[in-house]
This record gives C-alpha cells, sequence and structure tokens, in this order.
C-alpha cells in the first residue's frame, strides 16, 4: 500500500476495557480552515487531542529539484511561488544568497526599494493573517474582508511597481528590476499613512473582544526554551519571548538605519501570537515611514552585474531574510555552472509546524484550528 | 416562442418562459463554489470574494466546505499526484449537475511546475473541465469573467434532446476513476474516457531524401 492512501494507525487496536475510546479523525486535505492542502491525524478522547500526527506533502512541486537544473535567475520566479503570499521577501532571501554567492553589492536606491517592498508584504500578510485566524474561530467574513481590503491597496501598489499583483520577480541579483513609476511614492506614503488608521479599526475589533479572549488566551501555549530548541523563528519565537529578530541580528540589507523596536510576547499562547503581529505591523508601518521619507535617487541595479550567462564561481553560501513568517533561508552550493549544484530552502512555516502537536495535545479540537491558524502557514512554504 | 410577443406579453404584465429558461436562470444564478484551496490560485479566488471584487453579485458566494452541498468545483492551484486522487473523489462526491472551473496554469496543464516529477499536467485527466482560466495566478476578475461565461454555458444547456446537458443523460457518467497514488505514477495516469494525449503527425522522410542534408 503507498503512504498517501494509506490510513495511519495513530490509535492501538481497541482492547476489551472499554475505559475509553478514542476517536480518530483525518483533518484535511480539503479542511475550509487548514490553510491549503495539509492534513492532520488527531486521535480525540472526547473533545481532547491526545495526539496529533501532520501529514505533508499534498502540495510538494519539486521546487529544489527544479531550480538544479534551471539557470541562477530561472529560480527567481519559483520563489515567488514559495510563499505565496509575500513573494517579494522570497525573492530578496534569494536574490541575498546569490549575492553573498558570487559577492555583489546592491546600489543604495535598490535596498530602499527592497525594504518598502518587504514591509509592505508584511504588512498584507500580517492582516490577512489574523483575518485567516478569526475565521477559522467563527468570525466569518469581517475581519478577512477587512483585511483584505487593506491588502487590495497594498497589491495596487505591487502591482503598479512589478506589473502583478502577487507574482512579483521584482528582485534581480545586484539590485532590483524595474525602478518605480511617476507618482508611486507619493501613493505608497497615502497608503502607508492610512494604514495605522486601520490598525486602530482592526484593534477596536478584536483586542479587547471577549470571545477572542476566551478562545485564545492560554492557548496552545509554546514555551520559550521549546522553541529555540524547535528551531523555530519569526513571529511564533519573539511570542514566546525571544528575542530574535533577524532584521535585528543580521542587519542585512540596510536595516540597521531604521530605528525600529521588536516587539515581544509574554505568554507564547495564540493570542500573544495574534497581538505580536499586530504591533509588528505599526512597527512595519515606523519602518516604511522613514524608508520613504529617505529613499535616495541613484541606479537600482549594480551596472557590473551580468544578469545573461550568470555564473558564479565555485563555493557555498548561504542568504537568510526575516520573512513575515519566520527565518527564510536559500541555502546554494555552486559548481561554477550556470544552475546551482544543490539548492536548498528553509521553509519557516515548515520548522514552526514541527511544535504543532505539542502546542495542541490536551486541548480542544476547535482549538487546534486556531493553534493552526496562529503559526501561519503556506503551503507552497512547507511542500515546496 | 416569438421574442417579440414575449416582449409585449411582459409590458401587459404577463411573464411568459420555458421550462428549460426557468431553469436554467436558477441554475446558473445560484452557483455554490466548494471551499477548496490547492495553491497561490486559492488567495485570488479569495480575493475575488472580498470586498473589492464581491463575486456575490453573481450568486457565487456561497462557499461550502463540504462538496455535498457544493456544485461548482474551482480547482485552483497546482495538482501533485498526491492530491489527484483526493480531488477526483471530491468531485465524485459532489451531486448533479455539477461544474468544473480549472483556474491557473497548473490547473490546466502543470504551469511553470509541468517538468516536476511529482506535478499532475492537468486535472482535466481525470475530470471533465467546463471552463478554463489562464494566468498564474489569474486575476480576480479572469474568475468572474470564467464564472460568467459559465453563466452562459449554463443557460444555453438543454433538458432534452440529443445534445442535452451531461448531467441529464443517464449514460453519461457522474463519478470517474479515482487515482491511486503508485510506486512511479498515477495509476491510471489519465481516464482515457475523459482525456487522451494529443495525436502527433509523424511523418517520415521518403528513402531516397534520406541523407540528402
Amino acid at each position: 500500500m503507498s503512504t498517501a492512501t494509506e490510513a495511519v494507525r495513530l490509535i492501538p487496536k481497541p482492547t476489551d476495557s472499554h475505559e475509553c475510546q478514542l476517536l480518530e479523525v483525518s483533518m484535511g486535505p480539503q479542511h475550509p480552515s487548514t490553510h491549503g492542502v495539509f492534513r492532520m491525524d488527531v486521535a480525540l478522547d472526547g473533545e481532547r487531542v491526545v495526539k496529533l500526527k501532520p501529514v505533508f506533502g499534498y502540495l510538494h512541486r519539486n521546487h529544489e529539484k527544479i531550480a538544479e537544473t534551471e539557470s541562477y535567475l530561472g529560480s527567481m520566479p519559483y520563489t515567488d511561488r514559495l510563499d505565496y503570499m509575500c513573494s517579494l521577501t522570497s525573492n530578496w532571501a534569494y536574490a541575498l544568497a546569490v549575492e553573498k554567492l558570487a559577492g555583489i553589492q546592491v546600489p543604495e536606491r535598490a535596498e530602499y526599494l527592497r525594504v518598502i517592498t518587504a514591509e509592505l508584504t508584511r504588512l498584507q500578510n500580517h492582516a490577512s493573517l489574523i483575518g485567516f485566524l478569526l475565521q477559522d474561530m467563527g468570525a466569518s467574513g469581517t475581519p478577512l474582508m477587512y483585511a483584505f481590503r487593506e491588502r487590495e491597496k497594498i497589491l495596487d501598489l505591487f502591482e503598479a511597481l512589478t506589473g502583478a499583483r502577487m507574482m512579483c520577480n521584482y528582485m534581480r541579483f545586484g539590485g532590483c528590476r524595474v525602478d518605480m513609476p511617476a507618482g508611486w511614492l507619493q501613493q505608497a506614503q497615502k497608503v502607508v499613512d492610512a494604514f495605522p488608521r486601520f490598525l486602530d479599526e482592526y484593534e477596536q475589533l478584536f483586542t479587547e473582544n471577549e470571545i477572542l479572549m476566551a478562545r485564545t488566551q492560554g492557548v496552545g501555549v509554546l514555551s520559550g526554551e521549546l522553541a529555540v530548541n524547535a528551531g523555530i523563528t519569526g513571529p511564533m519565537l519573539r511570542a514566546s519571548g525571544v528575542n530574535y529578530d533577524i532584521r535585528k541580528v543580521d542587519k542585512y540589507g540596510i536595516y540597521e538605519r531604521f530605528a525600529f523596536r521588536v516587539p515581544l510576547g509574554d505568554h507564547g499562547d495564540v493570542y500573544d501570537r495574534y497581538m505580536l503581529r499586530m504591533l509588528e505591523m505599526r512597527e512595519s508601518v515606523k519602518i516604511l515611514q522613514q524608508a520613504l521619507r529617505d529613499i535616495p535617487p541613484g541606479p537600482i541595479m549594480d551596472p557590473k552585474t551580468k544578469i545573461r550567462g550568470f555564473r558564479p564561481k565555485a563555493g557555498e553560501a548561504y542568504g537568510r531574510t526575516e520573512s513575515p513568517k519566520g527565518e527564510l533561508g536559500f541555502y546554494l552550493i555552486s559548481d561554477g555552472s550556470s544552475n546551482p549544484y544543490r539548492y536548498r530552502v528553509r521553509p519557516p512555516s515548515l520548522v514552526n509546524l514541527t511544535v504543532l502537536e505539542g502546542m495542541c495535545l490536551g486541548q480542544n479540537v476547535a482549538d487546534v484550528m486556531a493553534i493552526l491558524g496562529s503559526v501561519d502557514i503556506v503551503m507552497g512554504e512547507v511542500d515546496r | 416562442m416569438d421574442e417579440q410577443l414575449k416582449s409585449e406579453l411582459s409590458k401587459q404584465g404577463i411573464f411568459a418562459t420555458s421550462l428549460q429558461e426557468l431553469y436554467n436562470w436558477g441554475r446558473k444564478n445560484s452557483l455554490w463554489p466548494l471551499n477548496f484551496g490547492l495553491a497561490c490560485c486559492a488567495i485570488e479566488m479569495i480575493a475575488a470574494t472580498m470586498a473589492r471584487y464581491d463575486m456575490a453579485r453573481f450568486g457565487a458566494e456561497v462557499f461550502r466546505p463540504s462538496p455535498r452541498q457544493a456544485d461548482l468545483m474551482i480547482v485552483a492551484g497546482t495538482i501533485t499526484k498526491k492530491m489527484a486522487p483526493q480531488i477526483v473523489r471530491l468531485y465524485n462526491q459532489m451531486p448533479e449537475p455539477k461544474y468544473v472551473i480549472s483556474m491557473g496554469a497548473c490547473a490546466i496543464s502543470g504551469g511553470p511546475f509541468k517538468q516536476g516529477y511529482n506535478v499532475l499536467k492537468g486535472i482535466d485527466r481525470y475530470i471533465p473541465v467546463d471552463v478554463y482560466i489562464p494566468g498564474c495566478p489569474p486575476r480576480p476578475e479572469a474568475l468572474i469573467d470564467a464564472l460568467m461565461f459559465l453563466q452562459k454555458k449554463i443557460d444555453s444547456q438543454q433538458l432534452t434532446g440529443a445534445d442535452r446537458a451531461r448531467h441529464l443523460d443517464p449514460d453519461a457518467p457522474s463519478e470517474f476513476i479515482v487515482p491511486q497514488f503508485g510506486a512511479h505514477d498515477l495509476e491510471p495516469p489519465q481516464n482515457p474516457e475523459i482525456w487522451r494525449p494529443p495525436l502527433v503527425e509523424i511523418s517520415l522522410a521518403e528513402k531516397n531524401d534520406a541523407g540528402s542534408d
């Protein structure tokens, strides 16, 4: 029997003593709240989760293998489709890895453009994530509608800049593909200026909402120690109180120029993860305000970089960025040819999912959806 | 019925229609899609139902999580070989009449991931597709266009006769083979009743011409 069709036996065969009867439920791959094609085999004792086994691979589309046969630049559009909610940060992580590998410098204006697009991406990702999280908990419609209303404004900016709403394919090795069109900066300024008002409205809806607090506080607690040991990164790690933000640690790009704080959680529960993203959006707005103010004129591409027939010398490099979901890294090994010898993605979604069982054990089955929603996964990145 | 007479009657407050028109009118204006996203296109599908694009204007906003309550399947995203059996099973579970929109390059042909070893090269190998939307991913407007196209298609379907709609033909199948995740590929690799590889005409050179260039 093959692995896909095989029913996973979580529960031992029932014995004669009828003390407890466990129920095995397969949640997914078609499920309204699994954020794509993800399956969890859950063993339930009444409403309580006794065992949880995540099953991956329903969206494994051979990203790494295809990238090893493509040219370096040819992989850039595929990185868009890794984490399809935030293509621009994936672009940046890959560009960073290749730039490290080939020793390419990036002009200042391009660095600013990268920061602006990445932080806009973070805004729309976090806003939509909170919408999805609340949708999973039963607030159908309103939160997601509000989030997507704002997301559309940001996608309009992406479309004007890169020509695509979602699959931006914008970064290049040594800069960005195109410069901003006329009036884009003013438009971006308008969107960024209006964003805190949306956040206030959003927070007014949720932050002190009794139902949200009852559903999320003390649910899915992840201790800081376990988070560090399991390699959790991003908002999930910081919600557990560990101060680790790659924008601050690595200071990649030009992040050391911006004044922003790293919000931290206390309890590591779902509510903290929700609140942390709210605060992070406000910090992103601060970064955006500074970047939009300071962006200098100049070239957007390093003129020395050869785009066609790009062959970095043999070696290896690991480039990582703080994507909205966590540490997104690309590990490349070059053998001097036009395509990478090994291309490996370190997906934050997958690594953050590994502690799912630990967070869900002993919780109610309805809370599993809230916990999964707060992890912030995108299956394109989990399965690659 | 004569169109002129019909409009004349409607001015008198008399509504004349045929059962077919009434049936199709009701059917096309209340399509309930299956709440089912596979990959990137699903985000655009969600965007199409949100405030700016608002698919509800076309009667298709009630996304049902259960295939038993849905009559439109929007295959939105890359179909892997691990997922294909589940999709066909979901299609089989939907009640008739049912329609399929194949959204995006991946669902049509495998798209950018076509060379991948784990990617199905088009869902039309296993289930019949009514509308294809190209794009990677297609914009929400494209999805709405596809929906309107499907509505036109439903509007023109015949209830009787030789060219009646598929679901009214007792001989036409309503369920299709669910492929198995085999050792090397899906088994069968396609449903021959629905899809066959396109015929390629190969003309061999004449014997005399061999080696002339």
